[in-house]
């Protein structure tokens, strides 16, 4: 198996800030939980989301996550976790075996998103997808300006070794969830500011996806 | 330490025969605390025995899990009570076919009834029955222990609160039965073997266990760990002898495993844990899906598998894993990337070491046991 990291694919670093809470974006997502639901987190890093779901929403959680490092620290945490694939190993998962599956800021590193995409809203009956956007206006500008392939502090990667294969913009996300076999509803959207914050939810569209650093939607079966 | 069950305790086999009277010989490292609830199952490998974690009474040599159990490591005989038992069918104390048959008063040789890993596991619940726990805190082994492990989950999953199977799956392939068919056909094909009666001719078919212990060796390590330990090395000399004497490193290798491993295991033992190994099939048992062993299971598992392990490589542990996940389990899987092949289980991993030490730690700590 080749190493490709995931959750940390945005080169987000760790995921717990100073003083054991997550990350602000990850706090967002933890919000949007049920408390008490059964969770799968796909490409969950070092297990931090989950944990702190366990702990803050009483969750019964488990996760897949590509890296030995990232496992093996799950493991260490208690918790649940296969190291696999997205790409490959969703496909092993039930219909309906969680009630709600968690995609945080790997989208963009699967080989086939929208298959991703499908099965998430198949094993879950919730799926929470987070995705960096590729539309923001930092990255615009840098594009504009320079004409090379963005270089940020999220997404540090050159174009030739990233392992964000399939980038894609805030409005390109929900354009895919509206094709008509992913088959997915809409349920909310919330887009996330350079500091992780949520933004005006009273923005439009445009607005977010060019100053949005990321989005994250919820997202159920229609 | 043995525990002998008389004529009015048989142990019911899947064969359909029940074996009475029985024994099985066992070692235990640690305490036992007051509720009971501290204790460790560590089952061994096909050729492996009870002596986990102290010198064997055979070979003079260390305990062949030395590196995983001991205070501090991940199996802290400071907090937990390890026991390890000698497989059903072995020859190091438990009943197996070098025993005496009460009905004749001989050793059993293929008398003694075909047991299997299913078998096996009885024979240790007996054991644990017979120490009064109730339930284990952990079932663990690697190989043929990976596959009791299992079978432990699936026949008693009430009795088992976490279950670590390593390097191991939930049926042996048809590859694998290959092997173990070359080695048996070596052991009978040994003109000493007597169809089985050797200990009473006062013979030992030691060519043929070599021979069956060779190719099995072989099975164990990777291409590339042979090729980095021997390559094409010549052994105690500096050109080919154009003959058939050991002239390859690897050759002299092998034969010295062979040898070694005829002084500390019976002949008709070997049959019948490689048979119990080939028969092994969870899935078969539970009309085809491997799921089904393990629904509505609470043991909390955690499957590792090696990169370069050929016996058992990744693909047999992932449907492990997946049959887990479609069953609701709690699951954690780990692939460990190293050369070493099947052996690396019982080698100085510390990938394997930190994932063994950070799930018993948090079952543990699951378990009210921290």
């Amino acid at each position: 198996m080749t190493e490709r990291p995931t959750t940390t694919a945005a080169g987000q670093g760790t995921l717990f800030q100073a003083g054991g809470e997550p990350r602000v974006d990850l706090r967002v997502i933890a919000d949007l939980v049920p408390r008490g639901a059964r969770v799968l987190d796909v490409g969950c890093g070092d297990g931090a989301l989950l944990q702190w779901l366990a702990r803050s929403r009483a969750v019964d959680g488990r996760g897949i996550e590509l890296s030995q490092k990232g496992v093996n620290e799950c493991v260490a945490r208690g918790l649940s976790v296969i190291q696999g694939d997205a790409d490959t190993d969703l496909v092993y998962y039930p219909d309906d075996a969680f009630d709600v599956v968690i995609l945080s800021q790997t989208l963009q590193a699967t080989g086939q998103p929208k298959e991703v995409l499908k099965h998430l809203l198949r094993i879950g009956r919730r799926a929470i997808v987070s995705v960096p956007n590729f539309g923001y206006w930092r990255i615009r500008l840098q594009f504009l300006l320079r004409g090379r392939m963005p270089i940020t502090e999220d997404l540090p990667y050159s174009w030739y070794d990233t392992p964000n294969i399939h980038f894609c913009t805030i409005r390109d996300f929900v354009e895919l969830t509206k094709e008509p076999d992913v088959g997915a509803e809409m349920e909310k959207a919330v887009a996330l500011n350079a500091g992780g914050q949520a933004m005006s939810l009273n923005a439009p569209w445009w607005f977010w996806n060019l100053f949005g650093e990321q989005g994250v939607f919820v997202l159920k079966r229609r | 330490m043995v525990v002998r069950f008389g004529a009015d305790q048989p142990l019911p086999l899947d064969s359909g025969h029940s074996l009475g009277p029985w024994q099985i010989a066992y070692q235990t490292y640690g305490r036992l605390n007051a509720d009971k609830s501290n204790a460790i199952l560590v089952c061994h490998a096909l050729t492996g025995d009870q002596h986990v974690h102290n010198i064997h009474p055979v070979t003079g040599k260390s305990g062949w899990w030395d590196l995983v159990i001991g205070p501090g490591l991940p199996i802290d005989t400071d907090r937990y009570f390890v026991i390890c038992a000698n497989v059903l069918g072995g020859c190091m104390g438990t009943t197996g076919p070098a025993s005496v048959n009460p009905a004749t008063g001989k050793p059993y040789g293929l008398d003694l009834p075909v047991v299997t890993i299913g078998d096996m596991v009885r024979s240790q619940a007996a054991l644990i029955d017979h120490l009064g726990i109730d339930t284990l805190f952990l079932v663990m082994g690697g190989s043929m222990g990976g596959m009791q492990v299992l079978q432990w989950a699936a026949a008693y999953p009430e009795r088992v609160f976490a279950a670590a199977p390593i390097a191991a799956g939930a049926r042996h392939s048809s590859q694998n039965i290959a092997f173990h068919e070359v080695g048996r056909q070596a052991i009978m094909a040994d003109p000493d073997w007597h169809g089985g009666r050797y200990l009473d001719a006062g013979t030992s078919p030691r060519k043929g266990l070599a021979v069956a212990r060779m190719a099995a060796h072989i099975t164990y390590m990777s291409e590339a760990s042979l090729h980095s330990k021997f390559g094409r090395r010549l052994q105690g000399r500096d050109r080919l002898t154009f003959g058939f004497d050991a002239d390859f490193q690897i050759e002299s290798y092998l034969r010295h495993q062979g040898l070694s491993f005829v002084d500390r295991f019976d002949a008709n033992s070997y049959l019948y844990v490689t048979r119990a190994m080939d028969y092994f099939d969870i899935a078969a048992e539970h009309g085809g899906k491997l799921a089904e062993a393990f629904r509505g299971t609470r043991t909390r598992f955690c499957i590792v598998s090696f990169t370069s392990d050929w016996l058992f490589p990744t693909a047999e542990s992932r449907a492990v894993v997946h049959a887990l996940n479609a069953a609701g389990a709690s699951v954690s899987f780990a692939e460990i990337v190293t050369d070493r092949g099947h052996d690396a289980f019982l080698l100085d991993e510390p990938e394997l070491f930190g994932i063994l030490r950070g799930f018993i730690d948090s079952a543990a700590r699951a378990r009210g046991l921290a």
